[in-house]
């Protein structure tokens, strides 16, 4: 047998190899695409519940009587607060059950109203004083966060019991239930109660922490890429700062929240839960991405353009700000984009520095308690309520979408001035 | 004053001495020519008014808490003060109330306190208003000064210029010193109560410390191996699926894949590493857990609903992108004459690959595969909701395990006092991630750029 045959022999085998390895890789890059549209299909499908909200029609009584109120005076902001609004809720209820008796039975019929319906009440009545003394008013008002799930999944839980499936059962056949686009989610700051609870003060949280992020690191990372790209020295020196800035990169964004705990909030006595430390903490690590992606797209300028400058007269300084600096601005802000999306997506340094508390209202400024999109995320992700899990799963689609313009804004801008250059 | 008027008087300073310096370079008519453009002096004028003053206004901006602080515990009587330390805490929090609502109460000693603060917050704040304003002016007046015609203008801004840069990028070092410094600081204290042996060797971590000292298990222990454990049972979990997956991936794309595919599936691969890890967290907890335990439960297997399986799979997804990234950088920094030559000896591609051009990249692969333990140790909010929260020293994937990071956010969400062991703790376990993920980072870099130095 001479050599060919005896590798002409091995050949079927070595090509079956061949085409199994080549296999591997393509399930290898399948899997991870699998995995992708799995998770983002699991969570749009957890999601898609939080965004229509059940209401039930009300009538509510708005004679003197009902009210309390006495028909001779003028009902002033004293008179109209001291209102029973839960009774009133309660009465049109009744008003639509009147078979129902039974303690019990009524503290079941009670339990299909949200117990945001009164404010609800009480705020139309604030606004429309001239309704008082006439007939009923028909309102629609959430319903409770158990009969909101079972309504719209149409699934049975242990929470909703039987006697309230017989009360929307007779609600559907009256048409006095109905589902509708959930706006309060985009209008509401976070409540115990799933049907009240929404996302703005999140949002705004989350606005304030990002707008210092960007304020304090976008200067400090481009001068610090200027500084090492154009002016500093070759010395021990310069590369231990390049050295840090490259560790510190890849430091567990925990060991941040530590730092902050430490030295903003400890040390420096500055609010815990604020805007304004989130952002310091944030700032400090996405410093490290944004100096590394401005380094890259100074370097990337023609040395041409910088010599060209250089020659005309202009100093040092001068040609980086007026000639290297805008042309590398578009590298800069994708980075900087970059950056800021991980900033927004950031979380455990947060629950650190205290941004995990409980914050009903909407923050007004960086001094302000306030919480963040993906600490919201975590917060209602661990509530027992199961209509909590569509809302978490319904904000981390918002994140999702915000991460994607944001993305999608850095890849414009780098095809836009790769494209005008 | 408040404190951004403050700023704005210094602001204001600055323009008006830019606006000064400006307007004398313009009309300036002496023997020689002048050395820069009117509006380098008037930069140069508004630099001399306001950074001295903004210097001055942060220095005290920080400092002023801590004298006001001096001043209250000052005014306090004796008996006040020798009170126990947590009366004292308390006392303290009566006054900062007081002032914050500004209103009188019963207590005559706190009364008392609250007008000595507003006294001495009334002497620093004009004070500092008199100060800005001198230094202010006087940076407009040297402006004014015949001083202002002999400096080289431009070259003295571009001075400060390059200091301010430079202040920029020893940002780095400061927080690196930050870290290590607020770091270990509060780790030394742990060690002080709980002993560095302990801590290290110790089995068993149970840091409830009670309220009360007569109750059972007050002291609390600290052993960390069961959190070591945990951390590396998840880890490596995470790097059994992400090291073959991620290492395929490059090797198919940049090695099998037409420049087509590859374009448009490396930047959707990358979507999983943008994705929040607290999204991941979330999947994790509610999906992928509750399906293992449903598996695991059909095959006979009991399996906790937290199970380290659960986290440590969704977290090797969430490195795959990271590992398939870094060895397509090396793999691409293979010669193509080392590919050629082994091709063109009858090699498959497959032979290739796996007897050349791996071998080849191998350092610079361990390198990115160490980059990886060390993101899968530090990684946080997967392992805190879908991992468990009591220490467990097992190795087996089906049952709970918790981590350094779990525990460190369980120690210090919430509200306690600052000094306790259980929060002290805390830093002693920051202490542990960081020194571990920095060696691991220190190591996997210089690999790298040793294998980088290599072929180029």
């Amino acid at each position: 047998m001479n050599n060919t045959e005896i590798v002409k022999q091995g050949l079927k085998k070595r090509y079956a190899r061949e085409k199994r390895f080549q296999l591997y890789g393509k399930l290898a890059v399948l899997s991870g695409f699998v995995f992708l549209v799995i998770l983002l299909f699991d969570i749009t499908s957890k999601a898609w519940p939080a965004f229509s909200v059940t209401e039930i029609l009300l009538e509510i009584p708005v004679d003197h009587e009902s009210l309390g109120l006495s028909k001779d005076s003028e009902p002033n902001e004293e008179a109209l607060s001291g209102i029973n609004y839960a009774g009133l809720v309660k009465q049109a209820i009744r008003n639509v059950f009147p078979e129902v008796t039974k303690r019990q039975q009524k503290k079941l019929l009670y339990r299909l109203v949200s117990s945001g319906a009164e404010f609800e009440i009480k705020q139309m009545m604030g606004e429309n004083t001239d309704l008082i003394g006439g007939e009923p008013v028909s309102v629609w008002v959430k319903a409770d966060d158990d009969i909101d799930t079972y309504y719209k999944l149409e699934t049975v839980t242990s929470r909703v019991k039987g006697e309230q499936v017989r009360f929307i059962e007779k609600l559907k056949a009256e048409g006095r239930i109905q589902t509708s686009f959930n706006i309060d989610f985009f209008t509401t700051s976070d409540s115990r109660e799933p049907e009240q609870a929404g996302i703005r003060g999140a949002l705004v949280g989350s606005f304030w922490t990002l707008l210092v992020t960007l304020l304090v690191s976008l200067p400090v990372g481009i001068a610090a890429a200027i500084y090492l790209e154009e002016f500093a020295p070759q010395n021990k020196i310069t590369d231990f700062v390049e050295i840090n800035i490259n560790n510190l990169a890849a430091v567990p964004s925990i060991v941040f929240g530590l730092l902050g705990l430490a030295v903003f909030i400890s040390f420096f006595g500055l609010p815990r839960s604020a805007p304004l430390v989130g952002g310091l903490v944030l700032s400090l690590m996405t410093l490290p991405t944004i100096i590394i992606s401005s380094r890259a797209a100074i370097k990337s300028v023609p040395p041409s353009l910088k010599e060209a400058a250089l020659g005309l007269g202009a100093s040092h300084m001068q040609t980086v700000f007026h000639h290297v600096l805008p042309q590398a601005m578009p590298g800069v802000l994708t980075g900087a984009i970059i950056g800021m999306a991980q900033a927004l997506g950031e979380t455990a340094p947060l629950l650190m520095i205290g941004m995990v508390a409980f914050i009903v209202d909407v923050p007004g400024g960086i001094f302000d308690s306030a919480t963040v999109l993906p600490v919201q995320i975590f917060l209602w992700s661990d509530s027992p309520e199961r209509a909590f899990t569509a809302l978490t799963a319904a904000t981390i689609l918002v994140l999702l979408a915000f991460l994607t313009l944001m993305n999608a804004l850095a890849i414009f801008l780098r095809n836009y001035f790769e494209k005008k250059r | 004053m408040s404190v951004s008027s403050l700023f704005l008087i210094v602001l204001g300073l600055g323009f008006i001495a830019f606006v000064v310096g400006q307007q004398r370079a313009a009309g300036y008519e002496g023997d020689t020519r002048l050395k820069s453009l009117p509006h380098h002096y008037g930069f140069l004028t508004a630099i001399w008014s306001s950074i001295p003053a903004l210097i001055l206004l942060l220095a005290w901006l920080s400092f002023e808490p801590v004298y006001l602080q001096k001043q209250i515990e000052q005014s306090l009587p004796v008996e006040a003060l020798n009170q126990s330390e947590e009366v004292l805490e308390l006392y303290m929090n009566n006054i900062h109330l007081a002032i914050q609502n500004n209103q009188a109460g019963d207590d005559e000693v706190v009364n008392n306190a609250v007008l000595h603060y507003q006294r001495s917050e009334l002497h620093s704040r004009s004070l500092i208003t008199a100060l800005v304003f001198v230094l202010g002016l006087s940076g407009i007046i040297a402006g004014l000064s015949r001083l202002l015609f002999r400096l080289h203008a431009r070259v003295s801004i571009e001075k400060v210029i390059k200091a301010f840069l430079m202040l920029c990028s020893g940002v780095a070092i400061v927080t690196t010193v930050g870290i290590v410094f607020s770091v270990l600081f509060e780790a030394i204290r742990f060690f002080e109560a709980v002993s560095v042996f302990d801590f290290i060797f110790g089995s068993s971590w149970s840091p409830q410390t009670s309220i009360r000292v007569d109750q059972v298990g007050s002291s609390g222990s600290f052993g960390a191996v069961p959190l070591f454990l945990g951390t590396m049972l998840i880890s490596a979990i995470a790097l059994i699926i992400a090291v073959p997956v991620g290492l395929m991936t490059a090797i198919y794309l940049s090695e099998y894949a037409s420049a087509r595919f590859r374009a448009s599936a490396k930047p959707a691969l990358e979507i999983l590493a943008g994705i929040p890890t607290v999204v991941y967290g979330f999947f994790a907890a509610l999906t992928v857990a509750p399906f293992i335990r449903e598996v695991g439960e059909s095959v006979g297997l009991s399996v906790a609903s937290e199970s380290a399986l659960a986290a440590g799979i969704v977290m090797g997804v969430m490195i795959i992108p990271f590992v398939s990234s870094l060895s397509d950088d090396v793999i691409s920094a293979v010669p193509q004459a080392m590919r050629d030559g082994s091709l063109g000896l009858g090699a498959t591609r497959s032979e290739t690959i796996k007897q050349v051009v791996i071998p080849a990249a191998l350092p610079g692969i361990v390198g990115g595969v160490l980059l990886a333990a060390s993101r899968a140790i530090g990684e946080t909010m997967i392992v805190v909701m879908a991992a468990g929260l009591a220490a467990n020293l097992t190795v087996n994937p089906l049952e709970a395990v918790t981590t350094v990071t779990v525990q460190i956010v369980t120690l210090l969400t919430g509200d306690q006092e600052f000094d306790s062991p259980k929060t002290l703790a805390a830093f002693a376990l920051g202490l542990m991630l960081f020194i571990s993920t920095l060696v691991l980072n220190v190591i996997a870099l210089h690999i790298v750029r040793k294998y980088r130095e290599h072929y180029e």
